[in-house]
């Protein structure tokens, strides 16, 4: 027999994307039906098959800002997908009106050992100019590479920190230090799953009474040399014929789907109990009312086709069980939604067997058209897209998608809606699932 | 107040650099072995550190079904398939047919997979353009694509042990992967409880599984000047709480358990071998090279774990004996970590602290990174089991601020029904689990 669980409100978002920092431009951007996907600029990404991206612009965005003046020497040792972790927690404590160790000089809202922090991450590369230059030192007359000489001497053109540029973890370490959250705090790594699984383990910690307040989403970046190549291994991305806007490529659930392009980014949210929330008079912008997890079963083993939706139905089911919610409840759904025809087809067929008939009447709200697949990132881009259409009662636009007749998924203008409960669901390479209730406030 | 399902322990496996099953590798701590060896791994005779402990002579593919299932699989989750094969054989989920799939689920704590080092080398400098004083992205595709290959990059994903586990054994409940630097899998397996516990799966597979010994791995952490380098003995480089300490010795391998609800374990007739009664987990938020010099974070998360267990670190037993009989530390045998975690267990135990003894494995396995607090939650079970601790080795002189038993250099026998597993993290995080022989006549559940 359990107690009776506390509520878990939302009360910040702090979404990170190709279109800066904040809810208002991403929003602004879905409502209107404008693609951030273009060809990749900063380095030459013309020798792989696909050469696009949804990438944050520098001039968006510099961490130094995102950080109090005495961090600033820290930013040297954040690898692109920390920086942008720590950018999405400012941006989240500043709009929950949190006041954290980061306003110097000010007293914090909560003792810090009753905040946590649940940031989920990807495998994150080596800066590769940073690495090649260092290699190459060590590179014989030949051309090849002498480890004699790396070990010797070679590796010291690394700076001493350079690990800890690279360990996932350090997003919700720099987070935890900027803003003093000594509660509970991990980083979960299950690819596109990541930041789904993290908020649904706030959740849990927060239900559980181990905090108060978590600052919980993911965030990543493969738009690198590695990123891509390992996404293109993966059978993952969309081919970028000349000729072609980039920005059409993403058509999740249109038979002409050809795969994803990738987007760097995610956000964090502050959530938090009930009692939290009105103790501090913050504004709760949505509930986080139910949350599944589990694992499809993948003949191949690595993921890359799982078999069937069976499982991402299962976690539907346990995150509308925990919201005490039929399907008939549910007003739109944000699936991954990515456009790789092999998950499209399980995400399709797992949303028939949770909601019978009514599947092909549910408005499905995309992302990755905009942003692109933002990997460990995505699952809190999508909860929040999710707070943010109850919270304005709006239903996004959507782009690219045609004749698509199994679910309500074709372009179409953004237009107002009765919204009062919207379900995430993520779903990773290697096939780990979550699924989230997210719900308007009564 | 609210009850909760108590969550015992039904299976164990490990793969470590002193074997690859329970009993061998337990003799073996126990007669203060050391697996040190020279890296045979690649070439590391020019590096600041020459010296590792490799698992040897470990053959994955007697630990599953079919093994061309897993034929790409990264060495990380080769491990982890053969513990978690143990694990499974000693629940005696082999031989049982009832398991339900969609409740049946998987927590890791698994590092990344080994880079495919040879050819991402090689990729890096084929693409390096030194006039440029950066690479040139469309020579290198052209290379990377050539050289390297699918499976290769795929597996080093971090959640692909969890993918690989959930294949071999029908694993379809909640699946997760945390990553929390070394105190990955202690996290993973205090979490896994608290799915348990909430009644979101009825059994869960949890633990860790890592290897860093590869040449940018051991590069890392020579930048950071954390490994010893130590030019003697490689089995005397490890010294934890040895005033001579001077940095870890890399270890690799695996530990996984089988953690289940009492009323499952019962249902399916599985015998519980321990009692997970407590988790605590915090964040130093301090720094992310150092750790709180007052062991803070440490502290709160022995705290946290006392308290879910509901014990007073400030009492004695009826006997006499402080509440917990054995700590197995995180004790790196970095001069650091080794003080403040002293620090930190006397900031929670006071006067008792001396009273405790707390030991590394770590003198003996290397530090496992991301799997080294599953396998030292396993070594506390056995210690349970067999009445005996284990023995931090290499204990030659003392460090006067450091004043605990720290059981030096043999094993000796004593009462022990519950211990406390420390695993803390690069980053400052903080894990603790509090493990308890399995008394059979209290009530099925806890009150929480």
């Amino acid at each position: 027999m359990h107690a009776a669980r506390s509520r878990v409100y939302i009360t910040g978002l702090g979404p990170i994307s190709a279109f800066g920092v904040g809810i208002d431009p991403l929003w602004s951007a879905l409502v209107e039906g404008r693609s951030a996907i273009r060809a990749i600029s900063g380095w030459d990404a013309s020798g792989f098959t696909c050469s696009a991206a949804a990438q944050l612009a520098p001039e968006l965005y510099e961490v130094k800002t995102a950080v109090p003046k005495s961090y600033r020497k820290a930013t040297k040792v954040m690898a692109r997908d920390i920086e942008f972790a720590v950018g999405a927690a400012a941006e989240a404590v500043r709009d929950s009106g949190l006041v954290t160790k980061a306003t110097e000089g000010a007293t914090p809202t909560l003792p810090p050992d009753r905040v946590g922090c649940h940031i989920g991450a990807g495998l994150i590369a080596a800066d590769i100019d940073e690495l090649s230059g260092a290699l190459a030192t060590s590179r014989r007359a030949d051309g090849t590479f002498d480890i004699a000489h790396w070990g010797e001497s070679g590796m010291t053109n690394l700076t001493p920190l350079w690990l800890l540029k690279y360990l996932p973890n350090m997003l919700a370490c720099h987070v935890t230090i900027i803003h003093d959250c000594q509660g509970p705090s991990n980083t979960i790594t299950c690819n596109e799953a990541s930041a789904g699984l993290s908020i649904g383990e706030s959740m849990r910690v927060l239900q559980r009474g181990a905090a108060d307040l978590c600052l919980s989403g993911g965030a990543e970046t493969r738009v690198h040399p590695m990123g891509v190549l390992r996404q293109i291994f993966a059978q993952r991305l969309a081919p970028t014929p000349d000729g072609v806007d980039p920005a059409t490529l993403v058509r999740p659930f249109d038979a002409r789907a050809a795969g994803t392009i990738l987007g760097e980014g995610g956000g964090i949210l502050v959530v938090e109990t009930e009692a939290s929330a009105r103790s501090r008079s913050a504004t709760p912008i949505a509930e986080l009312a139910g949350f599944g997890a589990s694992q499809c079963f993948c003949s191949d083993t690595v993921g890359v086709a799982p078999e069937n939706g069976d499982e991402i139905a299962d976690a539907i089911d346990q995150a509308l069980s925990e919201a005490k919610l039929t399907p008939a409840d549910i007003d739109a759904i944000i699936p991954f939604g990515s456009g790789i025809p092999a998950i499209d087809r399980i995400e399709s067929a797992a949303l028939h067997r949770a909601f019978g008939t009514r599947a092909r009447a549910m408005p499905i709200i995309q992302i990755t058209p905009f942003v692109g697949n933002c990997g460990a990132g995505a699952g809190a881009m999508a909860v929040t897209i999710a707070a943010q259409a109850l919270r304005t009662q709006r239903l996004p636009a959507r782009i690219n998608t045609i004749g698509c007749t199994e679910l309500d998924a074709n372009a179409c203008a953004s237009r107002p809606a009765a919204l009062k409960s919207i379900l995430v669901t993520t779903t990773s390479l290697g096939g780990q699932n979550a699924a989230i209730v997210v719900r308007a406030l009564a | 107040m609210s009850t909760a399902p108590r969550i015992v322990i039904t299976g164990m496996g490990w793969v470590t650099p002193l074997g690859h099953d329970l009993a061998t590798v337990w003799s073996k701590l126990m007669t203060s072995q050391s697996g040190m060896a020279p890296i045979d791994r690649f070439d590391a005779r020019t590096f600041p550190t020459t010296f590792a402990a490799q698992v040897r002579d470990f053959d994955w593919t007697r630990f599953v079904n079919d093994p061309s299932i897993h034929s790409g699989a990264g060495l990380n989750t080769c491990f982890a398939l053969g513990a978690a094969r143990q694990a499974w054989q000693q629940s005696g989920l082999n031989a049982w047919k009832g398991l339900n799939p969609r409740r049946a689920g998987i927590y890791l704590g698994a590092g990344e997979g080994v880079l495919d080092t040879p050819n991402y080398v090689a990729s890096n400098i084929a693409g390096w353009d030194p006039s440029a004083n950066k690479v040139d992205g469309r020579k290198w595709a052209e290379t990377a694509l050539r050289v390297m290959t699918a499976s290769k990059e795929i597996e080093q994903e971090p959640n692909m042990p969890v993918s690989h586990l959930a294949r071999e054994f029908g694993l379809r409940g909640p699946a997760y992967n945390c990553l929390t630097a070394c105190a990955a899998s202690t996290q993973a397996i205090g979490e896994a409880c608290s799915i348990l516990k909430r009644g979101d799966a009825d059994l869960m597979l949890s633990g860790g599984t890592h290897t860093m010994i590869h040449m940018l791995g051991v590069t890392g952490f020579n930048r950071l000047t954390a490994l010893s380098t130590s030019k003697g003995d490689p089995t005397k480089a490890s010294r934890p709480f040895d005033r001579d300490r001077e940095g870890f010795v890399m270890g690799e391998g695996s530990g996984m358990v089988v953690l289940e609800t009492l009323d499952h374990a019962r249902s399916r007739g599985a015998q519980p071998i321990a009692e997970i009664v407590g988790y605590g987990s915090s964040a130093d938020a301090f720094r992310i090279t150092d750790i709180q010099p007052e062991g803070r974070g440490a502290a709160a998360s022995m705290s946290m774990a006392l308290r879910e267990a509901g014990l007073e670190p400030h009492a004695r037993r009826d006997d006499g004996r402080p509440m917990i009989d054995y700590i197995s530390a995180h004790g790196t045998s970095t001069k650091e970590n080794d003080s403040i975690e002293t620090r930190a267990v006397k900031r929670v135990f006071g006067d008792l602290a001396k009273d405790i003894p707390m030991s590394s494995v770590k003198s003996m396995l290397g530090h496992l990174i991301a799997a080294a607090g599953a396998v030292e939650l396993i070594t506390c079970v056995l210690a349970i089991e067999k009445q005996m601790l284990p023995p931090t080795i290499n204990y030659s002189n003392p460090d006067l601020d450091l004043d605990l038993d720290y059981v030096p250099n043999v094993a000796r026998p004593a009462k022990i029904d519950r211990c406390l597993s420390n695993s803390f993290g690069f980053g400052g995080q903080n894990d603790t689990l509090i493990v308890s022989r399995f008394d059979s006549s209290s009530s099925d559940s806890r009150a929480s």
